[in-house]
């Protein structure tokens, strides 16, 4: 197993709307989500903080197999946001918290009308979560539900509103790259009182048709990508988005090195969450990512990770 | 630094299809799998689905898979037919590690008797005194029993009614034969409820013991985190399928639950 190279390096420590992370790579959504014990797994393996997999308050099935392919530089998954709804989320939050109480988790919730959202957010506030992620992002359910509430302009702030008014808790709310201007739905989301934005969700969706079959491979046949090849369009939107909000941003796509994550924290990401990377460099990813970082900060003489929020701005 | 694999489905058409018992058959592959006993891979039905299946059996230019018709997928897959076209993704797991263990003894229970028997087919090149017990509910659903009797002399034949080798099961078959012979690794793949009592038999014996696990399984690629146990987290897709006994001993839910679809708790 791999090791920190200093164990709680104080480099790292970092906090996110008045919460205290260990480090600043915390587990995105839908990726060993699983249960407690697959996200206190992911942070014995370094990471700082996790986000639970997307919950509605009743769960629902998802999609069948294949989920997930790669290619050459990405993933495509079309899950379609499988859980096993709220009742069951809250006790294996409440397990994680009672093991790891140092270790912020973030509460990914979603639903498909603004009806299904207040549902779960008026029960949001019975768990131990750290925050609450609202996910308007989610591609792979377009074909049954229409697309993505983060994708149509004027859908988040009436969801962000009627979630706020049901739960005290921090309200991250998750952005889609898949609209004409992130910018607009950036601003619209901190003006409707979110308290953070995460981004990005996964791109498309895309699609692998196999040859021989004639046929696409995902069961759904489309699927939203992530990993490396999202990475560059995921940082060029952190960068967007930070010059045009004042609320803290989490950076999501694509990252599985200590570079990729400094890149997104300069680009103005004060947390940045690994999903995809997993699958490049395995569950140890958290913590390589961790040490990568901060021997590039021992060679650079940065003292804190908190300096270089943003630092690639004029 | 990064892999440069691409996780999809590679096509092939089924070579042949052997009916081994009713509710059970072997696909036939034409190919090279470069599978190790005890790893598996998805296989996917265009335009069905695709689910994990164990390697059963691999030469240098053909792989078999062994099937028992349970639900939808497998009905689906009992209806292909020679020539038909499905995706094979892997191998992937965890396999079963023979290390240089020279006295061992195989343990397969029902449909587990198809991957121990890859195993087994391996053992015979480097372990010195290998037994094999074999269990399943009776005789007309015994699988590979003459194709055991090919490979080890005399495999010790346990049914729950008796119609074949000896009436009970195989975890008292492995007792009794851990009292008479010195055994330095025991394998085992068949229902939870047999693998747990041969995970316990291999402790109160003190012998290394490796096991192989089902989980429902979504991506088979350690992505998911559906196949994740209770409370280490390991993936049965990943650090798994096969496992120390004495790791799943730790593992409140060995022998006890699994999780559905949805991720909910069900008892097993
Ligand atoms: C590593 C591994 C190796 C396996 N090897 C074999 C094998 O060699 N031969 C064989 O016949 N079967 C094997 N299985 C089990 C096989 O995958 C299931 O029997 C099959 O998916 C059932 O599909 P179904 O639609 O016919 O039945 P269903 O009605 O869907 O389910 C029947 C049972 O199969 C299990 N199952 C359902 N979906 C999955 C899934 N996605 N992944 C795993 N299990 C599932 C459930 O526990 C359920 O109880 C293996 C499973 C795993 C995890
Ligand atoms: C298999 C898989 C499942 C995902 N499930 C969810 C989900 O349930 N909710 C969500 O908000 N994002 C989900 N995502 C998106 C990720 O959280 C992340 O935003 C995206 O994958 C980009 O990051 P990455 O390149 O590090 O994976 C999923 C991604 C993958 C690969
Ligand atoms: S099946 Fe997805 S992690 Fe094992």
């Amino acid at each position: 197993m791999e090791k920190l190279s200093i164990k709680n390096p104080s480099n790292l420590r970092t906090d996110f709307l008045g919460v205290k992370f260990p480090n600043p790579v915390v587990l995105a959504s839908g990726i060993l989500g699983m249960s407690a014990s697959s996200m206190a797994s992911v942070v014995r393996n370094g990471a700082g903080g996790v986000t639970t997999k997307s919950t509605n308050l009743e769960g629902q099935d998802g999609h069948p197999g294949p989920k997930v392919i790669t290619y050459e530089s990405g993933m495509l998954n079309c899950y379609g946001l499988t859980n096993a709804g709220f009742w069951h989320e809250k006790k294996e939050i409440a397990k994680f918290k009672k093991r790891l109480p140092q270790n912020p988790l973030i509460f990914s919730i979603f639903g498909f009308s603004l009806k299904e959202f207040q549902a779960i957010a008026q029960k949001v506030d019975q768990t131990r979560a750290d925050f609450i992620e609202i996910n308007i992002s989610c591609p792979n359910v377009q074909s049954e539900h229409g697309r993505p509430f983060g994708c149509v302009p004027g859908m988040p702030q009436k969801v962000i509103k009627a979630v706020k008014k049901l739960t005290k808790k921090p309200i991250i709310v998750k952005l889609s790259p898949n609209v004409v201007d992130i910018v607009e739905i950036a601003r619209e989301v901190e003006s409707a009182g979110a308290h953070a934005i995460s981004a990005i969700n996964t791109l498309g969706p895309g699609m692998v048709i196999n040859l021989e079959t004639r046929c696409p491979v995902l069961s759904a046949k489309a699927g939203g990508m992530s990993g490396p090849a999202i990475r560059p369009l995921a940082v060029k939107m952190i960068y967007d988005i930070y010059e045009n909000v004042k609320i803290p941003l989490i950076g999501i796509g694509g990252v599985t090195t200590g570079q990729d994550a400094l890149e997104m924290i300069m680009a103005g990401a004060q947390l940045v969450e690994i999903g995809s990377g997993v699958y490049y460099r395995g569950i140890s990813v958290f913590k390589r990512v961790c040490n990568e970082m901060q021997e590039w900060m021992r060679k650079q003489g940065v003292k804190s990770i908190k300096e270089i929020i943003g630092a690639a701005h004029d | 630094m990064l892999h440069c694999t691409v996780e999809q489905p590679i096509i092939f058409p089924v070579k042949k299809i052997i009916n081994e018992a009713p509710g059970f058959k072997t696909f036939i592959f034409e190919g090279q799998l470069n599978a190790k006993p005890g790893q598996f891979v998805m296989f996917w039905i265009p335009k069905i689905e695709a689910r994990p299946f164990s390697v059963s059996f691999q030469t240098p230019n053909e792989f078999q898979i062994t099937v028992m018709k349970v639900g939808e997928f497998t009905k689906a897959m009992f209806k292909l037919k020679p020539g038909d076209k499905v995706g094979i993704q892997g191998p992937y797991g965890r396999p079963f590690s023979l290390g240089s263990a020279k006295n061992i003894v195989i343990l397969g229970g029902g449909c587990g008797i198809a991957p121990v028997f890859f195993l087994l087919n391996q053992a015979v090149k480097s372990a010195k005194n290998i037994f094999f017990i074999g269990g399943c509910r009776s005789k007309d659903i015994f699988l590979k029993q003459k194709a055991l009797k090919k490979i080890i002399p005399d495999p010790i034949l346990m049914t729950d009614d008796g119609s074949l080798g000896k009436k009970g099961f195989t975890t008292d078959a492995l007792e009794r034969l851990l009292k008479k012979r010195p055994i330095d690794k025991i394998f085992a793949c068949g229902p939870e409820i047999m693998l747990l009592k041969t995970a316990q038999i291999s402790k109160k014996y003190n012998i290394p013991c490796q096991i192989s696990l089902e989980r429902l399984m979504k991506c088979g690629i350690g992505i998911c985190g559906q196949c994740c146990l209770d409370d280490c987290g390991l993936r049965v897709c990943h650090e798994g399928p096969v496992f120390e006994a004495s790791k799943l001993l730790e593992s409140p839910e060995f022998g006890k639950y699994k999780r559905d679809n949805r991720g909910k708790i069900i008892k097993i």
